[in-house]
């Protein structure tokens, strides 16, 4: 009774003393923050916005300052001709564009998803306990260590009409009839690109869902064991619904990397249509075609397909980075 | 209603021989509990007996059969995990049904089931929570909920209360006394460190040390007659006293124990032992004084009501009448006479 009466004027202090220690937390929290905002601010934002700026104006690589404004005209304009017939120009309608927007989501899409199949086969495997598993764990990332300047020149090697080890050994082995020159040949070159794609980032992969299946606690498949779950139900119905959290971020990464995947196309397939993604279509333009302003409108373009597709990802698969729903 | 039989059962982790060869019958319906020092092997016994690990030599049966080999889903048990072991992304309904969806259960056979179970441990409230949603006695209730919705013929705890709270674990313990009472014919095999769990639980006590059997016995018999030093010394709170050298002597044995119940303050000074005390617990009910009579360590004297002895009085202390003295030779096996 006497605890009773006693309690609210005791917990009116309590309060206050917890949100003042909130209100000290979220001060120093901002001021932890400070450095890297500016860093972002100074690196990134405000290329960003010249880059935006430039998409809106007619600049070009020897007359940059003395750009002028031109609206929207990069992206779309129109002509009426004396026929009465309208002509549009512009990036929107430009096919070249769409046909790179095309290649960058195929790309993304075939990449993510094997990526993420093998990654995860990959880290279920080394999540098992065997011998040597230290130096398996450590041996798995090297093609990820290798810049990929360097793993893109070995494969095209490899991967070379007449002197590449894979057409040697496909011939060899019965496997084709004739040499195929997979990174020029149109029908081959985006396979090419993602067989080098997966190979080099599967161990990425891999590490992020490995350290999510480490996270579940090795109790529950004792209880699972008891219940007797069969291992694929085990993986489907436990391992799967709490690895989802880590995956999820693990593909979010992976996805956008791969929506900006350039120097591994620059340098494997330069010049195919059939592999040309935005990135490099921009890069094309911006520096090779001195058309500065309409390869800054793809920019502005390419930053907002990204951003759209990540936040719909991010909503759509309630994506929590905070590393579990527990 | 299942006899569980263990014939010379061994278990090594590589070159570690944790089970040196464990021989225990435990009867059906019988509440058998393991206790011992941390890191005797109970767990690992426990986990043999439910097939998560494998028996590295011997034998063991239920009813009669072997079932070294058997997948543990297959040997009709149910564990319940000192870390619950639920599952976090499924609700409690769906942490109890689990195991009978999957044998192919009926829906509405399902339901009943969890439903009786969940009604007995009080916890129907709860069942559309997620298991982080829920106290640690709640979790744990879950968690016997989930053993008994499998309809065991035997259960298996491994220190089910050791993340429980002291009031929370009394009332827990009733529980599960209440649990193997309603639920005839079910074997219970119970691991603990907590010798008061293992006197107020078991049908049986089975004392390890080392990874061999110590003793087996009711815990009256345990109490009253413990077949060597080690058991002596691990059932009963406080622990027994023991004496050595000098003190023993004359009673021609190695060590001679008492337990502190067993001893009074002798006012006219007739006592076995004189000494000093040097502190005194008051716990309401009763007391215990320690008192230094010269041996390695305080002997510890249990009094009625509050201590009415304080630190520095010097007191001569025996054994009640008709109580006795429990004698160990060299090796510490009891003897009388
Ligand atoms: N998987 C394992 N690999 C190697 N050694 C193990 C393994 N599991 C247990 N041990 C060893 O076996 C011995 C017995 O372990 P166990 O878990 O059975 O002890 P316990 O009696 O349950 O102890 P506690 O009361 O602390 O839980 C310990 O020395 C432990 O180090
Ligand atoms: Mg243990």
């Amino acid at each position: 009774m006497a605890t009773d009466t006693l309690a609210p004027p005791m917990a009116m202090p309590g309060v206050r003393i917890k949100s003042e220690l909130m209100q000290q937390r979220v001060r120093a929290a901002r001021w932890f923050l400070l450095p890297m905002l500016i860093a972002l601010a100074v690196v990134a934002g405000w290329p960003l916005l010249r880059s935006i700026y430039f998409s809106f104006t007619d600049a070009s690589l020897n007359n940059l300052y003395g750009a002028e404004w031109v609206g929207f005209n990069n992206y779309l304009r129109w002509t009426t001709l004396d026929s009465g017939k309208t002509v549009y120009r512009g990036l929107l309608v430009d096919p070249k564009w769409w046909g790179a927007v095309g290649n960058t989501l195929r790309f993304a899409a075939y990449s993510v998803t094997f990526e993420a199949i093998f990654g995860m086969i990959v880290a279920l495997v080394l999540n098992a306990e065997f011998k040597g598993r230290g130096i398996v764990r450590a041996a798995i990332l090297i093609p990820w260590a290798i810049p990929t300047i360097v793993s893109a020149k070995m494969w095209s090697w490899m991967l070379n009409d007449q002197f590449g080890i894979l057409n040697d050994l496909g011939m060899r082995l019965g496997l084709l009839s004739q040499k195929v020159a997979w990174t020029a040949n149109s029908d081959t070159a985006m396979t090419a690109v993602l067989i080098v794609d997966i190979w080099k980032t599967t161990p990425f992969m891999a590490l992020l869902i490995l350290a999510g299946l480490q996270m579940i606690p090795k109790d529950i498949y004792e209880a699972a064991e008891i219940d007797g779950v069969h291992p694929v139900k085990q993986f489907f119905r436990i391992t799967l619904p709490l690895v989802r959290p880590a995956l999820m971020v693990a593909i979010i990464f992976r996805l956008l990397d791969a929506l900006r995947i350039f120097d591994l196309i620059y340098v494997l397939t330069p010049n195919s249509d059939s592999t040309k993604t935005m990135s490099v279509l921009a890069r094309e333009n911006l520096f090779d075609f001195d058309k500065f302003a309409y390869g800054s409108a793809m920019s502005t373009l390419l930053f907002l397909i990204i951003a759209i597709l990540t936040i719909l990802y991010i909503w759509l698969g309630k994506v929590r980075f905070d590393g579990g729903d527990r | 209603m299942a006899n569980i039989q263990l014939r010379n059962v061994r278990k090594a982790f590589g070159a570690v021989e944790v089970i040196k060869g464990i021989d225990l019958d435990i009867q059906s319906g019988e509440f058998m509990v393991f206790v011992g020092p941390s890191g005797c092997g109970k767990s690992t016994l426990l986990r043999l007996v439910a097939g998560l690990e494998d028996i590295t030599s011997g034998e063991l049966s239920f009813d009669g059969k072997i079932v070294n080999g058997l997948a543990p889903s297959k040997r009709g048990i149910a564990m319940v995990f000192q870390s619950y072991a639920l599952y976090p992304h499924m609700t409690v309904y769906a942490n109890m049904a689990f195991g009978m969806q999957l044998q192919g259960g009926g829906k509405e056979e399902i339901k009943k089931r969890v439903e009786a179970a969940a009604e007995l441990l009080q916890i129907t409230p709860y069942l559309a929570r997620l298991p982080k949603q829920l106290s640690g006695g709640q979790r744990q209730r879950v968690a016997i909920g989930r053993a008994i919705v499998r309809d065991p013929k035997v259960f298996l705890f491994d220190e089910p209360l050791s993340n429980l709270d002291a009031a929370l674990r009394v009332a827990t313990r009733l529980e599960i006394a209440k649990l193997h009472h309603d639920m005839h014919n079910v074997t219970m095999v119970y691991v603990t460190h907590d010798q008061v769990e293992a006197m107020t639980l078991a049908d049986r006590i089975c004392v390890l040390r080392d990874g061999l059997v110590e003793q087996v016995g009711t815990p009256l018999e345990l109490y009253e007659n413990p077949q060597s030093l080690f058991v002596a010394g691990f059932i009963g709170s406080p622990k027994m006293n023991f004496l050595t050298g000098k003190f023993a002597e004359p009673f021609k044995a190695k060590t001679i124990g008492a337990r502190s119940e067993h001893l009074e303050v002798k006012s006219n000074g007739s006592g076995l032992w004189k000494g000093e005390v040097i502190h005194s617990e008051n716990l309401g009910s009763d007391s215990y004084i320690y008192v230094n009579v010269g041996s390695d360590e305080p002997l510890i004297v249990r009094e009625n009501g509050t201590a009415l002895h304080q630190a520095g009085d010097v007191l001569s202390v025996g054994l009640i009448e008709g109580e006795k003295l429990h004698k160990f030779d060299a090796v510490g096996k009891p003897f009388d006479a």
